[in-house]
C-alpha cells in the first residue's frame, strides 16, 4: 500500500509525515505524531474530545482525513500554552474547577479558544451552544461555563 | 483506497467515472468518515472536491445566489446577504451537528448523503432550490426535491457529482423558516423537520408558498398541499391549522429509534405550524 | 457585565463556615495534576505507546444469545502481521463458587472468565468471542474478519419482568434462585431474591388514612464516561508482567487479571493512567485480560482501545429496573409502613445492584414497618457494572414518587412531609444498621429555606423535591509519605484519581503535617509501589484516603519528633508536632530552636536514615450521605419536551475538603441524573441488539441542554473521621429522578411511572389526559 506524503503546520512548526488514506488526523495526531492531547471519545463527531482548528476552523480531527491538511495549519491543544504561560483559558480552568477526570478537557478548552478568537463577550447561552458538541460527563458543565465567561471578560480587561 | 484532490471538475468526473461506482465524494466529510470507520462504505477513491472553485463559492447570481456545494455550515452563518435573503436555509444548515461539524460539513453533503431527515433538505425544497450537477456527459440541473430517490440513495449516475445550489431571488415580502424537533436542544438527528417559505402581496395575501417536510417519509417531500392550504389566504390561524392538517395528512413515518409514527406524525403539523408564523413575520418584515 | 459577576460571586465567596484552625482542608487550592491535565500532557489509558507494540482488537458476538459450536482462528493467525490470537480456550474455567468481595460488588470468578470471553454461549450482542494481536491496527480489524465462528443462535430475553416469567429462554441452564427457602426445583433467570426491613406491614397499613400504590419501569442505561477503555500489556518471557489501564482500581484490576491468568500477584504489576471517567464502570476489567493473555503469546506488548460502539454494546451499563411500591400515612403526615418489590436486569450474569437499592430505597425516612425484596434477574445484556450509588437511583426513583403523590394527597408540602418522617440520629435504618450522626434533617431544612424553593413558579412550569441516600464505603487504602532530603515531602497513594483525589489527600497530608501545600508532592503509585488499595469507589477515597494519609503524617511526625528528641537529646515526651515544627517543651521549653522538615531533613543520613510516614488501613466507619434536589421544569405542551429550568443540590458533605469539587460531584451527578430522566435508554431491536451504541442516539445531556447547577454544601462532621469527611460522589445521582419526575407531575397534573420521561412518553400521556 502507497502512503500519502503530506506537508502540513501544526502548531505552528512545519511537519511532514506518512499515512494511509484511510487514516485520519487523528489518528495520524496521536498515533504517528505522539500528540496524544487531542482523545478519541466516539470517533464520530458526537463527543468533541479531539477538537482541533484547521486553518483557524474549530473541527474534530475524527472527521478529518489526515491527507486533507496537506498545505494546511493544524493547532492542537499541545500549542495552547505558550512556553511556561498558560493561556488564560488554562488557568481559569484550574482556577474554577472546571474539569474532574480531565479527559474532555483539552477539547473543551480548543474549542472555547475558538469561541473567544470569534467572539470577547458571548453570553452564557452562546458559551452553552458553541461547546454543545463537546460531552463532558463529570461536571455537568456549570463550571466550565463559568470558566470561559471569567476568561473572556478577563481579557477584555 | 485512494485519496484524490482534482481541481477541475473534469479530473472529478473522470476520476469517479474510472471509479465504476467505487469512488466516493469528500467536501465535509462528515458523514463519509463515519461511514468509512464503521466499514458501512469501502471506496476504492475518495475523490476530495474541495479544491474545485466552484464547489467552495458563494456568487450572486440574478438576485439569489449560486452555493458551491461544499461551502462549510460557518461559511454560509458569515455571509450576511445570504442568510438575509433566506434566513430559514441557512438556519437549517446550521442545525446540523456542533460547532465542529459546522466547520466541516456542506449543504452538498447533507443533501447527497441522502438521510431523510436531513435538515437542510426541506428548507432547500422550500426555498425551490436547484443542484447543479456535473457528469460524464456535461452538466445538468435538478430541483433539490428530485435529488433523493430514498434512504441513502440519490438521482446522482455513475460519474456525477453534486457541484452548487442555485436559492433564487424572491419578491418582496417574503420570509422562510426552518424548524425541526430533537430530543436535546443540540446534536441529535431530526425527529421531524419543517421548511416553510412564502410569499405575501402588498394586502397582505399569499402569493406564492412552498413547504418541505423531513424526516417522516423515505425522502423530504415536497408538500403541495400545505402550500395550496396557504396561498390566497392571509395565513390566518385557519389557514394554518389547514396547512397542518395538510402536513400530517402528508406524512408517512416509520417507527424507529428516534420517533414513532404517531409522534412523527402529530409533532410535524406543530412543527409546521410554528415555522409558517415565523416566516410569515419574516415575510411582513421584509 | 452584571449577571457575570453574579455568577463568580457563588464561586469565589466560599459559603462554608471557613474552620479557622483548618489551613488547607475547606479551601480551593489548586489541583497538583491541574496543569497536565489543561495541556493535553496528561497521559489517559490509550495514550501510552511501547516500541515493539501490537495492537489487539476483539471479535464479539453478533447475536444476543448464541451457543458457540466452534471458533476457527486457523485463518486469521495465518494473516501476515498476524502475532497471536485468544479464544475461551486460553482462559481457566473456575467453579461457581469462586467468589470475592471487591468495593461495591461481588466478584464471581465462574462468572468473570465468561464474561470477558465467551465460553459455552455468547450471552449477549458484543460478548467477546475471540482477539487477535497484529502489527497494526487494520490488520487487526482484517484477521478479526477471517475467525469463523459457528453458532447456534438461541432465543434470548432483555426485558426483567420477560425474563422472569416460566418458560423465558434461559440465560443460565442451571440457574437456581439463591435466597429462596426451600430452594426452587426449577432453574429460572432469577440470581437471588433478597429482603430488608423491620416492623409489621400489614399493622402498619392498617393504622394509614391513606395507601398509594403504584409500579414503576425504567429502562437500562449506561455510565457514559467519555474515555473509552483502554489497556496496553506487555507480558515478558519470564512470566513476569506489566500492565498500564485506565481503571478506577489498579490493584483489584491486578488480582482480577493474576485470577484469569493464573499467575502471581506479585508478577504482575500494574499502572493506573489517568482515567477519563468512570462513574463505577471501571472497577472491573474487559481488555486487560485480553491484552496480558495476547502479549504473553506474542512475547510483545498489546495495546487495546475499545470504540464507543464497543463500550456501549459490551462494557458496564446499569439495571433498567420494574418497581412496585405501596406507602401508607396517616392524615397528618406520618408513614405508617413502606413495601417495595424490586427487580433489576442483572445482565448475563447474577449480580444487579439490586441489593443496594433495596436497602437505600427507604433510608431516608425513619419508619416502624418497612420492607423491600429484590430480585436480581439474568437477561442477555452485558453484566451491569457499578454506576454510581449502584441501585438506589432506582429504588428512590419509586419511593419518592410515591411519597410525592402522598404528600399531594394529604395536602402538605413534600419537605414537610419528609421532615416529619426525615431518619435521624439513632434511627433504625429501613434496612437494619441504626443511624450514627447524619444530615437528612439538615439538608431537608436547609432545602426549606433555600431561594430556589421559596421563588415563584414561571406560568406552565413545575417543581419537584426528592431526597436521596447512600451509604458510602472504606476500605483496605495505603499511603506513604516520603521526607526528601530537602524537606519537601511526596506523597504515595494507591487510589485512581478520578476528580480531584490528589487535590483533597495533598492537603489533608499538607494539613496533619502543618506545612505548606506546595510543599507535598502526590503520585499515584503503581501496585507495586505501595499495599494493597481498594478501588477508587464507594465514594470512599477522600473518606478512607483521608484516614491513610492522616495515619501516615501522624507517623511521620512520631518519627520527625524522636529525631528532634535525639538531635536535642531530650525525651521524646518532652518534643510536641506544632505548626509542621518539632518543638521542644514541658521542661525543655524555649531551651531549643523548633526545628521544620527542613532541618530535620538534612541531617536524616545522621540522626537514623530516611523517614517515611506509612498507613494501612481498613478504614471503617464511612458516614452515609443525605441530599435533597430541588428542580423546576418547563414542558413543551405540544411535543412533549421537558428542559430544566433550575436545579439545586443540597448535600451533607460532613466536610469539604476542597469544595470547588464537592460541587463539581453535585453538579456533575445531578445532570447525568437529568440525563437519565429525559433521554437516556438503551433501544434494542427484536432480535436484542443494541441500535443506539453511540453518543449520537444515546443522549447524554450537552451544555446547552441544562441550566447552571446551584449547590448548597451541607456539613455535618462524620465523627470517625480526623476532618469529618463522608464522601459525596455517589448520592448527587441517586435523587435526580424522582425530583424531575415530581416536577413535571406538578407542571402537568400527570404522574409519569416510567423513565425516561422522553418526549413521545410524555407527549402520549398528555393527549391521554385530553
Amino acid at each position: 500500500m502507497t502512503r500519502e506524503h503530506i506537508t502540513t503546520t501544526i502548531n505552528g512548526d512545519p511537519v511532514e509525515f506518512l499515512c494511509d488514506a484511510e487514516q485520519t488526523l487523528l489518528d495520524v495526531l496521536r498515533d504517528e505524531l505522539r500528540l496524544t492531547g487531542s482523545k478519541e471519545g466516539c470517533a464520530s463527531g458526537d463527543c468533541g474530545a479531539c477538537s482541533v482548528t484547521l486553518d483557524g476552523r474549530l473541527v474534530c480531527a475524527c472527521l478529518v482525513l489526515a491527507a486533507e491538511v496537506e498545505g494546511h495549519e493544524v493547532t492542537t491543544i499541545e500549542g495552547m500554552a505558550v512556553g511556561d504561560q498558560l493561556h488564560p483559558l488554562q488557568q481559569k480552568f484550574l482556577d474554577h474547577a472546571a474539569l474532574q477526570c480531565g479527559v474532555c478537557t483539552p477539547g473543551f478548552l480548543v474549542a472555547a479558544k475558538a469561541l473567544l478568537d470569534r467572539n470577547s463577550n458571548p453570553t452564557e447561552t452562546e458559551v452553552r451552544f458553541w461547546l454543545a458538541g463537546n460531552l463532558c460527563r463529570c461536571t455537568g458543565y456549570d463550571k466550565i461555563v463559568r470558566a470561559v465567561l471569567d476568561t473572556a471578560a478577563e481579557m477584555r480587561g | 483506497m485512494r485519496y484524490e484532490v482534482p481541481e477541475t471538475k473534469g479530473e472529478a468526473v473522470s476520476l469517479l467515472a474510472m471509479a465504476e461506482g467505487g469512488g466516493r465524494v469528500l467536501a465535509g466529510g462528515t458523514d463519509l468518515l463515519v461511514q468509512l470507520r464503521s466499514g458501512m462504505v469501502k471506496p476504492d477513491v475518495v475523490v476530495d472536491i474541495k479544491k474545485i472553485v466552484e464547489t467552495r463559492e458563494i456568487t450572486a447570481e440574478n438576485g439569489g445566489f449560486r452555493v458551491g456545494a461544499a461551502v462549510t455550515g460557518a461559511e454560509l452563518d458569515e455571509h450576511k446577504a445570504l442568510k438575509k435573503l433566506w434566513p430559514g436555509v441557512v438556519e437549517a444548515v446550521e442545525l446540523i451537528g456542533s460547532t465542529q461539524i459546522q466547520g466541516r460539513a456542506s449543504m452538498g453533503g447533507n443533501l447527497c448523503n441522502a438521510s431523510p431527515a436531513a435538515d437542510t433538505v426541506p428548507a432547500l425544497i422550500a426555498a425551490g432550490a436547484q443542484c447543479h450537477i456535473a457528469g460524464p456527459d456535461g452538466e445538468r440541473t435538478l430541483p433539490v426535491e428530485e435529488f433523493c430517490t430514498g434512504p441513502g440513495v440519490t438521482n446522482l449516475q455513475t460519474g456525477e457529482f453534486l457541484v452548487s445550489f442555485t436559492l433564487p431571488s424572491r419578491p418582496p415580502h417574503s420570509g422562510d423558516a426552518y424548524l425541526r424537533f430533537i430530543p436535546r436542544t443540540e446534536m441529535d438527528i431530526a425527529v421531524v423537520g419543517v421548511g416553510v417559505s412564502l410569499s405575501l402581496d402588498s394586502n397582505g395575501i399569499c402569493v406564492a408558498a412552498r413547504v418541505g417536510l423531513g424526516a417522516v417519509a423515505a425522502t423530504a417531500l415536497l408538500v403541495a398541499e400545505a402550500a395550496d392550504a396557504l396561498i390566497g389566504t392571509s395565513v390566518d390561524e385557519g389557514a394554518i391549522e389547514n396547512m397542518i392538517s395538510a402536513i400530517r395528512s402528508a406524512c408517512r413515518p416509520i417507527d424507529d429509534k428516534r420517533g414513532t409514527i404517531v409522534y412523527r406524525t402529530q409533532v410535524s403539523g406543530v412543527l409546521a405550524g410554528r415555522a409558517c408564523r415565523i416566516a410569515l413575520q419574516r415575510a411582513e418584515q421584509s | 457585565m452584571a449577571a457575570v459577576e453574579k455568577i463568580f460571586n457563588d464561586t469565589i465567596t466560599d459559603r462554608e463556615t471557613q474552620d479557622k484552625t483548618l489551613k488547607w482542608v475547606g479551601t480551593r487550592a489548586p489541583r497538583p495534576d491541574g496543569v497536565d491535565k489543561v495541556t493535553g500532557r496528561a497521559k489517559f489509558g490509550a495514550d501510552t505507546y511501547l516500541p515493539n507494540m501490537l495492537y489487539g482488537k476483539v471479535l464479539r458476538s453478533p447475536h444476543a444469545h448464541a451457543r458457540i459450536r466452534s471458533i476457527d482462528m486457523s485463518r486469521a493467525l495465518a494473516l501476515p502481521g498476524v502475532k497471536a490470537g485468544v479464544t475461551r480456550d486460553d482462559f481457566p474455567d473456575y467453579p461457581a463458587g469462586a467468589v470475592q468481595p471487591a468495593g461495591e460488588m461481588v466478584i464471581n470468578y465462574r462468572d468473570m472468565t465468561r464474561n470477558i470471553m465467551a465460553r459455552e454461549k455468547a450471552l449477549y450482542e458484543g460478548h467477546a468471542v475471540a482477539a487477535v494481536a497484529a502489527v497494526n491496527e487494520r490488520v487487526a480489524r482484517q484477521a478479526l474478519s477471517l475467525i469463523e465462528v459457528d453458532y447456534e443462535v438461541l432465543p434470548h430475553v432483555i426485558d426483567v419482568e420477560e425474563a422472569m416469567k416460566p418458560g423465558a429462554p434461559l440465560v443460565r441452564e442451571d440457574l437456581i434462585t439463591e435466597g429462596v427457602e426451600p430452594a426452587p426445583e426449577e432453574p429460572s433467570n432469577i440470581a437471588k431474591r433478597v429482603e430488608f426491613g423491620h416492623g409489621d406491614l400489614d399493622l402498619g397499613f392498617s393504622k394509614a388514612d391513606v395507601i398509594i400504590e403504584r409500579s414503576f419501569k425504567t429502562q437500562p442505561v449506561h455510565q457514559g464516561y467519555i474515555e473509552p477503555h483502554a489497556c496496553l500489556a506487555s507480558f515478558s518471557e519470564d512470566g513476569q508482567a506489566e500492565l498500564w489501564c485506565s481503571t478506577q482500581g489498579h490493584y483489584v484490576a491486578r488480582g482480577h487479571c493474576a485470577k484469569l491468568l493464573q499467575m502471581d500477584v506479585s508478577k504482575l504489576r500494574v499502572t493506573c493512567s489517568e482515567i477519563g471517567g468512570g462513574f463505577g464502570g471501571k472497577t472491573v476489567v474487559y481488555l486487560e485480560p485480553l491484552a496480558l493473555a495476547l502479549s504473553r503469546k506474542a512475547c510483545q506488548p498489546v495495546k487495546m482501545v475499545m470504540t464507543r460502539d464497543e463500550v456501549f454494546r459490551a462494557s458496564g451499563p446499569t439495571s433498567g429496573a420494574s418497581m412496585d411500591v405501596r406507602i401508607g400515612a396517616t392524615k397528618d403526615g406520618r408513614i405508617t409502613a413502606g413495601e417495595a418489590v424490586l427487580k433489576f436486569q442483572a445482565g448475563a450474569f447474577g449480580g444487579s445492584p439490586v441489593p443496594a437499592a433495596a436497602q437505600c430505597a427507604f433510608a431516608p425516612y425513619d419508619l416502624d414497618n418497612v420492607k423491600t425484596i429484590g430480585f436480581d434477574v439474568l437477561c442477555n445484556r452485558p453484566k451491569v457494572a457499578a454506576y454510581r450509588a449502584p441501585g438506589a437511583p432506582l429504588g428512590e426513583y419509586a419511593v419518592e414518587s410515591v411519597v410525592d403523590e402522598l404528600a399531594k394527597t394529604l395536602e402538605i408540602d413534600p419537605l414537610e412531609f419528609r421532615l416529619k418522617n426525615a431518619a435521624k440520629e439513632g434511627s433504625d435504618s429501613s434496612y437494619g444498621p441504626k443511624f450514627g450522626p447524619i444530615g437528612c434533617v439538615e439538608t431537608l431544612e436547609t432545602a426549606q429555606n433555600h431561594d430556589h424553593y421559596l421563588s415563584t413558579l414561571k406560568p406552565g412550569q413545575g417543581r419537584g423535591v426528592a431526597s436521596g441516600y447512600w451509604f458510602n464505603i472504606g476500605g483496605q487504602t495505603s499511603a506513604t509519605l516520603n521526607l526528601c532530603e530537602d524537606g519537601s515531602v511526596a506523597l504515595v497513594v494507591g487510589t485512581p484519581d478520578i476528580g480531584g483525589s490528589r487535590a483533597s489527600l495533598t492537603m489533608m497530608a499538607a494539613e496533619s503535617l502543618g506545612v505548606e501545600l506546595d510543599k507535598v508532592r502526590p503520585l499515584i503509585g503503581d501496585t507495586s509501589a505501595l499495599g494493597y488499595n481498594m478501588l477508587t469507589g464507594g465514594s470512599r477515597v477522600t473518606f478512607a484516603g483521608g484516614i491513610a494519609v492522616h495515619g501516615a503524617a501522624e507517623d511521620m511526625i512520631k518519627q520527625l519528633r524522636e529525631r528532634a528528641a535525639a538531635t536535642w537529646d531530650v525525651p521524646i515526651d518532652d518534643v510536641e508536632w506544632h505548626g509542621g515544627q518539632a518543638v521542644a517543651v514541658n521542661g525543655y521549653k524555649d531551651q531549643e530552636d523548633p526545628m521544620g522538615l527542613l532541618d530535620i531533613a538534612k541531617d536524616m543520613a545522621k540522626s537514623g536514615g530516611p523517614i517515611v510516614g506509612r498507613c494501612s488501613t481498613n478504614a471503617q466507619g464511612a458516614g452515609p450521605s443525605f441530599g435533597c434536589h430541588i428542580v423546576d421544569v418547563d414542558v413543551d405542551k405540544e411535543t412533549g419536551k421537558v428542559s430544566v429550568a433550575r436545579y439545586t443540590v443540597i448535600q451533607d458533605a460532613g466536610k469539604a475538603v476542597h469544595p470547588s469539587y464537592v460541587e463539581g460531584q453535585y453538579q456533575g451527578g445531578a445532570v447525568q441524573g437529568i440525563g437519565w430522566a429525559l433521554n437516556e435508554e438503551y433501544i434494542y431491536d427484536e432480535n436484542g441488539k443494541v441500535e443506539n451504541a453511540g453518543f449520537l442516539d444515546y443522549r447524554v445531556p450537552v451544555c446547552s441542554d441544562v441550566p447552571m447547577i446551584d449547590t448548597v454544601i451541607v456539613e455535618v462532621p462524620n465523627p470517625t473521621h480526623p476532618y469529618g469527611v463522608r464522601g459525596v460522589g455517589e448520592t448527587p445521582l441517586v435523587p435526580p429522578l424522582a425530583a424531575i419526575s415530581n416536577a413535571v407531575e406538578n407542571a402537568l397534573d400527570i404522574r409519569f411511572t416510567e423513565l425516561p420521561m422522553s418526549p413521545p412518553r410524555v407527549l402520549a400521556a398528555i393527549e391521554s389526559v385530553g
